[in-house]
């Protein structure tokens, strides 16, 4: 390479590192932000903002623990997001064998309407789903609250499966027939082992969701104590007076099984957020 | 395939009974309830007068712009997460560590999100103090307590957390385009720009597309969170979008009929681009990408 094309070279490679470091540092700056304050005193906060903390004051997360009912919003986070993804992971399966695997009238019409429910708005959905659930009984319940989730996890879901079905070989499915096994058989023993890397990511991308959702839980986990975390750091920006470095422990808190889950299995949150548009 | 005739349908009776009560009747029982008038605890039938109503509402008119001003997200996004994801592409030091950390605000809950951003934007917050720093004190501004800001800075917000997406989607489609169609560009002497214009964008132009149009449907209905957390929709009015709109009338001001009514537009309004994003979809190919 001649003088000019070789300056050119690292310019081009300069521009490149500066803006992706730059676009990185703006992304990460948040949650440097929340990380630092979480373990700053009320005072040291006030005084600078954006420094490493030196007092790395660890009563921030009691206080965070004691106030608001961490806990219990905590376990409530819990019981929706394990209930809807267990629920819908079963649900979801035995839908997608059907369309991967059996033939029936209407089939592909029907695999279509299901797609299209996967981006209706829950929002759409709220206020009718109000009413019935009021008609039956179910606001203020899991199972009525599991029951919504279930039914707006499920479209991703089955669409999901029903791909990575079909790119199990017929000749494995033919040869345990051979071998007499049923079609419930062939659905226990050989599809659902085989699917392990397509369920680990819908347990992921569908737990992240729950976990992260808040305006279902806002309107039909109404009752204090069922509300559920991230209902209640909404609630914490409408106070007048906030201890800013308690909530941000209690942030960090919220936050941290989402990041383990993530660093855990980043391949399978990409794979699956990117074969679908979740939200 | 040998099964019998009604074997399917036991398969899918779990999911058409979720499916029935979670979207099948609560569809039917909000296009009914927007046709209602509630007065003295009965109900009687309003014809089209709720919808008339909402466009009298200033709210509402201001909630639509609002949504309407989101949509220039867009168009930012899928440049920033284009040229991103090219530079990535390109194998630059340290790519799959850019790679993790640039996807990871899109995992961030929203809630959790919104409330360090508020704190960060406060007129008294940690943005200000970092630019009065630098000595650009002039520009500490109230960035979600103005009129004229507050919206603009939702706006930053949203596209600081879906572009990862953006980043991700694209790249991974970028590593699925056989090597030879750049290398061939390149012994025929195409410079940078040229490389991108004629194989990149063409490449990945199904992939875009499917992006552009999840992201009219996410600025369109899916921006609650955001408002909801930063700014409830103030100053005044400033940030009011749809999704708020439907929410204030159906849980706090008891206008269940009023609310039902914006749910049968943004339902409308998104079932097009439903549409769309389906037909892309099936092009797009994102399951093969991978």
């Amino acid at each position: 390479m001649d003088g000019p094309k070789r300056l050119w070279h690292w310019a081009g490679a300069g521009i490149r590192q500066l803006t992706v470091a730059a676009a990185t540092l703006l992304s990460l700056f948040p949650v440097y932000f929340m990380v630092v304050s979480a373990f700053k005193t009320k005072g040291e906060y006030l005084a600078s903002k954006w420094d490493l903390p030196h007092s790395f004051f660890l009563h921030n997360f009691v206080t965070a623990f004691a106030g608001e009912k961490f806990f219990i919003r905590f376990a409530n986070s819990t019981i929706l997001t394990v209930g809807a993804v267990a629920v819908s992971l079963v649900i979801a399966c035995l839908a997608a064998y059907a369309f991967a695997r059996m033939d029936f009238p209407g089939k592909r019409t029907l695999f279509n309407l299901i797609l299209s429910l996967m981006v209706v708005p829950p929002v759409v959905m709220v206020v009718p789903l109000f009413v019935s659930m009021v008609r039956w009984g179910l606001v203020n319940t899991y199972p009525g609250t599991i029951l919504i989730y279930v039914g707006l996890l499920l479209p991703f879901s089955i669409y999901l499966m029903t791909n990575f079905f079909q790119t199990i070989p017929k000749e494995i499915v033919e040869a345990a027939r051979m071998d007499g096994c049923s079609n419930q058989g062939v659905f226990w023993k050989i599809m659902m082992p085989l699917s392990a890397p397509a369920l680990i990511t819908l347990v992921v991308v569908n737990a992240l969701w729950v976990w992260n959702e808040l305006l279902i839980a806002l309107v039909f986990m109404q009752k204090d104590e069922l509300k559920t975390l991230m209902v209640g750091i909404a609630a914490l920006r409408s106070r007048n007076y906030v201890d800013i470095p308690a909530t941000m422990a209690g942030l960090l808190i919220a936050t941290i099984p989402i990041v383990v889950l993530y660093l855990f299995g980043q391949k399978y949150f990409i794979r699956g957020l990117v074969s679908g548009a979740v939200k | 395939m040998s099964h019998r005739k009604y074997e399917p349908w036991l398969y899918l009776t779990p999911t058409f009974v979720v499916l029935g009560l979670v979207f099948g009747y609560p569809i039917v029982r909000l296009l009914i309830l927007s046709l209602l008038r509630r007065a003295g605890g009965t109900d009687s039938f309003a014809g089209l007068a709720n919808y008339r109503a909402l466009f009298r509402d200033d709210v509402f008119v201001q909630a639509v712009r609002n949504n309407l001003t989101l949509l220039v997200c867009v168009p930012i996004m899928v440049v920033v997460a284009l040229v991103l994801a090219i530079f990535l592409f390109e194998r630059i030091r340290g790519w799959q560590l850019y790679r993790t950390t640039l996807f990871l605000p899109y995992l961030l809950p929203i809630t959790v999100v919104g409330l360090i951003f508020s704190y960060i934007f406060q007129l008294s917050g940690v943005l200000n103090d970092l630019l009065k720093l630098v000595g650009l004190g002039w520009l500490a501004l109230d960035w979600l307590g103005s009129t004229r800001l507050a919206l603009p800075t939702v706006m930053f917000v949203i596209v600081w957390k879906e572009v990862g997406f953006g980043v991700v989607l694209f790249l991974a489609r970028l590593m699925s385009v056989e090597e030879e169609l750049f290398d061939a560009a390149k012994i025929d002497g195409a410079n940078w720009w040229r490389l991108q214009w004629h194989i990149t964008v063409p490449q990945l132009a199904t992939v875009i597309e499917f992006f552009a149009v999840v992201s009219v449907i996410t600025m369109l209905s899916w921006v609650f969170n955001y408002v909801y957390v930063m700014t409830s929709g103030g100053p005044g009015k400033a940030t009011m979008v749809t999704e708020l709109y439907v929410y204030l009338m159906g849980f706090r001001y008891n206008q269940m009929n009023l609310a039902a009514a914006v749910s049968v537009l943004l339902l409308l309004v998104t079932g097009i681009f439903i549409f769309l994003e389906l037909r892309l979809r099936e092009r797009a190919g994102v399951m093969e990408a991978l």
